[in-house]
């Protein structure tokens, strides 16, 4: 597992936001612009889609980039590969070490099928991507949510095909950062999920930065 | 024999796929579907969806962490994106399908196999997954946005304890099979065509034998749905939706 940390600097960033735990956030990076997401708290789970802001039928693919990899963790030096196995941004660093993106995102219905039946009412990462991107989007919808980044989970995967939601390797200050390769468009559900440890059972803020090309 | 065990041996539909082909059915409720593969060496993709509502489609994430596996057998099932169950896995011989190394494309096909156009090789042109996909989601009005992360029956790719993937060779014998059964009425799209981390060089794609037959959905004691308590709630919740 590789550590890599940043050069750049905080006060030079043009976008610093706190998104609570609980709700989305979506914004269109240019090529060469560089996002943070730090985890604040730790052990937070920041369920993360990527889309070509010019064409969005282009979008992250989970497998394509796990296969082309070789490997199913990410880390500084993954690119993110999209359905037409372009990159779509890389990794440029990590001090947390491993992101999972077999997991993908909590919704109500698999609430009820992971946990009760009587779960549905709880808070979930699809109903907040659902509504960022019916207010915030033209021309997204649950067609294009498909299988997600989840920065700072840990899902180890065994070699008999076990797979186990740990927690989680972060710890409070620890940031990932992403250089957008095309015009992305970034679609980020700060995870509410209270049922399991990708979280520590207490879903926390996260903050966003976001740099020129340096 | 009764009525009963007579549907569940004749198939109404046999058929053969060869290397290269693509197919798609609806399978009702209850219908199964079997895929041999004859020769050994098989490789088929496939992708599902709730045929009366193709927003709903199998979801790889949900399938997996409601388990906790990372491979497909006998006793799993395939969940949608609505916490239903799209078809259970009744009978495995192979015991490990993938569901997390996606498909290849023409890019692919051209870096593995070369230039192997119809112009030069008529109906044995080397046919790719993605294309094969588009071309038959496309006959249901599906698309690009509708192609998520797939199964590929017959393929393992295993992973270490870091993470690093393996093609596993020679992984299915000749003569294997794997039956599904549709718990809801599940639109299945299958292309027989290689998998991008095959590293064979010639384009050979195995034939697979297809045999749907009549059937009944899960009882209350099938191994799918006993076999731990998501997958209790999981037939619940698909029962659900037909009443």
């Amino acid at each position: 597992m590789t550590l890599s940390e940043s050069p750049l600097d905080p006060t030079r960033a043009i976008f610093d936001q706190v998104l609570d735990s609980g709700l989305g956030w979506t914004h269109v990076l240019s090529p060469g612009q560089i996002l943070r997401i730090v985890d604040l708290e730790g052990n937070q789970a920041v369920d993360t889609l990527f889309y070509n802001a010019e064409d969005e039928t282009e979008r992250y693919s989970a497998v394509d980039t796990v296969r082309e990899q070789g490997n199913l963790y990410l880390s500084a030096g993954t690119r993110l590969l999209s359905t037409e196995g372009r990159v779509l941004c890389t990794i440029v660093a990590d001090t947390c070490g491993r992101h999972d993106t077999l997991g993908g995102a909590c919704a109500a219905e698999s609430n009820q099928v992971r946990y009760a039946v009587e779960k549905r009412f709880m808070h979930s990462c699809r109903d907040t991507f659902l509504l960022t991107i019916a207010t915030q989007t033209r021309h997204l919808s649950k067609r294009d949510l498909a299988a997600n980044v989840n920065f700072f989970m840990n899902v180890p995967v065994t070699p008999e095909g076990k797979l186990t939601f740990e927690d989680g390797l972060s710890a409070p200050g620890r940031y990932v950062e992403l250089r957008a390769e095309m015009p992305v468009r970034v679609l980020i559900s700060n995870c509410p999920q209270l049922n399991n440890p990708c979280n520590g059972y207490d879903p926390t803020p996260i903050r966003l930065l976001i740099w020129n090309e340096v | 024999m009764s009525a009963n065990e007579r549907q569940e041996s004749t198939p109404l539909l046999a058929e053969q796929l060869r290397g290269g082909q693509m197919w798609s059915r609806v399978l009702r409720r209850g219908q199964r579907l079997r895929l041999i593969d004859v020769e050994g060496g098989a490789s088929v993709a496939a992708l599902f969806y709730n045929a009366d509502d193709p927003t709903e489609r199998y979801n790889m994430p949900d399938t997996l962490k409601a388990q906790h596996i990372a491979r497909l057998t006998a006793g799993f099932v395939l969940y949608s994106d609505m916490g239903r169950v799209l078809c259970s896995v009744v009978s495995d011989s192979v015991g490990w399908h993938d569901t997390i190394t996606g498909h290849g494309n023409r890019a692919h096909g051209e870096a593995a196999f070369g230039n192997g156009s119809y112009q030069k090789l008529r109906n044995d042109f080397f046919k790719n997954t993605r294309d094969n996909f588009l071309v038959e989601l496309g006959k249901y009005d599906l698309g690009k946005r509708d192609l998520v992360a797939n199964v590929n029956f017959f393929v393992k790719v295993a992973a270490d304890g870091e993470g690093r993937l393996s093609w596993v060779p020679r992984h299915s014998p000749a003569g294997a099979h794997v039956e599904l059964r549709a718990e809801l009425n599940t639109l299945v799209v299958l292309s027989n065509t290689p998998h991008p981390l095959d590293p064979s060089r010639s384009y050979a794609p195995k034939p697979v034998a297809l045999e749907v037959r009549g059937g009944a959905p899960a009882s209350p004691d099938d191994p799918c749905r006993r076999s731990r308590p998501e997958n209790e709630r999981g037939f619940r919740l698909t029962e659900a939706y037909f009443t």
